[in-house]
């Protein structure tokens, strides 16, 4: 192999890595804040690729109906729940966040849809629709299972991931689409070629790892976050509603998840099916990283993209058997460092 | 003058175990009242549910307000605070963010004012101000989740074993802390296995023994009760026997 092959498998390591970072990350917040091992992170990527490309293409993405579905449901649910006490605000609240925003961005997709919106525009939508799916899925899914043992939450989490992964063949197609580049363009530097969309990925993943730094570190919803995942009672003795944190958590779970899709799409060729493994690779970085771990993930997943891109080369077949390989060592560590193992309390 | 905090008929269950029996009570404003009681009487039980942490069947009003359907946020929210035995700080999170996410109910603009207050309360707070709550001393984590409850500005605050494994100094030094709130006007619910320590500066007092009330009264009265001196005050009244 001579320097140049080593350079690029480096770069696209990286480039890779950087995305596997972010849902890295994502799955550690969601964790930590609502104890749900988010499996359908995947399909946010997706989503938010696919929403993205047909956008481009312009096409109407089901996904925004499926926002406005979900949002109707979510509607339900809090009604349901207040049911004994309902009163004016709360119901205005409710439907304004859970129906009329998802009802006014499905209006503005079909309007946009039909005449080829910028990349601009096609980005924002997507953002926001995968948001709400986010937003409304914790309120549907998640949040009346809150109580609910880690376990199922997960049979829960799968579910999801199922129902999500069917509704994007429906939407989508069994077609593997391609968008736009977000910056077209390239340079070299010596050997190495930098594409103006990888150099868009190192920028937005490290723009985004800033901003949750400051986020958690200094402002007051970020630290009532991180408040919960170190303790949830101690949380709601102070006041914070674990469902706020869970739902903040979700948002950022979900924006992370459509942005990384947004930035690979123009990349790779994505499937309705691809986010899976997409997400699967993110996991592995947050499973290195105990999931507790920021720094370890983000970490974790450098080397997994790493990894993925130099196996590709030496034995391609084999690249996801290496990548997940990644995982035994470490859990065998792991499992050495802690003999004991606790049942789970609640 | 109606109560602050009213407690009626209360049952507390773990599932079919009854852990807390019919038992009613009341805190005045400007008051501290103790419940004493031996380990597993239900007392830190009873503060649990009154908090929302555990199910309460029975009534609980709270500044004239029914408690019923309220969350333990929304309890927080009107002024009920509750120092957990366990303490349930933010270990991996500096003294100060844990005293700010003590506000997080309370205004922006008045909190700058309740952590000055806090600092003033506790001064080895401000010290530690940048250090992690989990590496604090037993007594500073206890100060800290004591001045974190006060930051939410709690018109009842209620202590569940704020003494436990402490020493002796430090304990002085709270529970100088707890007459100095109802000095400047926060009650005080107050639950000791230090029954000497409790009935010292409470006003009214319950006894509890295996989730039911025995006795209540004046503080004074209590601490003077013989039955009580046997069991929680560790002395006996010469010629007496106990029971």
């Amino acid at each position: 192999m001579n320097t140049t092959i080593m350079l690029f498998l480096v770069q696209d390591g990286i480039t890779n890595g950087a995305i596997y970072a972010l849902l890295g990350l994502a799955l550690v917040l969601v964790f930590a804040v609502t104890r749900v091992i988010l499996i359908p992170q995947g399909e946010f990527v997706t989503y938010g690729a696919l929403t993205y490309a047909t956008l481009a293409a312009g096409q109407m993405p089901g996904t925004a109906k499926l926002a406005l579905a979900l949002g109707i449901g979510a509607f339900a649910f809090d009604l349901f729940v207040a049911r004994k006490a309902l009163h004016g605000r709360l119901i205005v609240r409710s439907a304004l966040t859970n129906i009329v925003l998802p009802a006014i961005v499905l209006a503005l997709t079909v309007y946009f849809a039909a005449q080829k919106p910028p990349v601009a525009v096609s980005i924002a939508l997507s953002l926001v629709i995968v948001a709400m799916i986010g937003l409304y899925l914790y309120r549907v899914a998640f949040q009346p299972l809150a109580h609910t043992s880690v376990l199922v939450l997960l049979i829960a989490s799968v579910g999801v991931h199922l129902a999500l992964q069917g509704l994007g063949l429906l939407f989508f197609g069994a077609e593997g689409q391609r968008g736009p580049a977000v910056l077209s363009g390239a340079f070299t530097a010596g050997s190495l070629r930098f594409t103006g969309q990888s150099l868009t990925v190192y920028g937005i993943t490290i723009a985004f790892i800033v901003a949750l730094w400051l986020f958690f570190g200094l402002t007051l919803y970020g630290k009532a976050l991180r408040a919960t995942a170190v303790n949830r009672l101690g949380a709601r003795l102070v006041g914070i509603r674990t469902t706020l944190s869970g739902q903040i958590a979700f948002l950022l779970a979900s924006v992370i998840g459509a942005l990384s899709g947004i930035m690979i799409v123009p990349i790779t060729t994505l499937y309705y099916d691809s986010g899976f493994l997409i997400g699967l690779k993110g996991f592995v970085a947050a499973i290195i990283g105990g999931l507790v771990s920021y720094p370890l993930t983000a970490a974790a997943a450098l080397v997994v993209g790493l990894v993925e891109a130099f196996s590709s080369f030496y034995a391609s077949n084999y690249k996801e058997v290496i990548v997940f390989m990644l995982l035994i060592p470490v859990l065998l560590l792991r499992s050495l460092a802690a003999p004991a193992v606790e049942e789970e309390k609640d | 003058m109606s109560a602050l905090l009213s407690v009626t008929d209360a049952h507390v269950a773990y599932g079919k175990v009854e852990a807390v029996r019919s038992v009613s009570l009341e805190v005045g404003a400007n008051q501290i009242v103790t419940i004493v009681g031996a380990n597993g009487a239900g007392k830190t039980t009873l503060l649990s549910a009154i908090m929302g942490i555990l199910p309460l069947k029975g009534r609980v009003t709270f500044a004239g307000h029914d408690l019923a359907r309220l969350d333990i946020e929304d309890r927080v929210a009107m002024g009920l605070g509750l120092v957990p035995e366990h303490r349930e700080l933010f270990v991996t999170m500096n003294v100060e963010d844990n005293l700010e996410l003590g506000a997080f109910r309370i205004e922006r603009s008045k909190a700058k004012a309740s952590m000055e207050r806090v600092y003033t309360l506790f001064p080895r707070l401000k010290e530690r101000r940048k250090q992690f709550a989990g590496t604090l001393s037993g007594g500073e984590q206890q100060m800290l989740a004591m001045g974190r409850a006060l930051m939410g500005e709690p018109k009842l605050l209620m202590l569940d074993e704020p003494s436990l494994g402490l020493a002796p100094i430090i304990v002085a030094d709270i529970f100088r802390i707890v007459t100095e709130l109802r000095a400047s006007g926060v009650s005080v619910l107050l639950v000791e296995q230090n029954a000497q320590a409790a009935l010292k500066i409470a006003d009214q007092a319950y006894v509890m023994e295996l989730g039911e009330f025995v006795l209540s009264g004046k503080a004074s009265d209590i601490a003077a009760n013989e039955r009580v001196a046997a069991s929680y005050l560790g002395f006996q009244h010469e010629g007496e026997s106990v029971i």
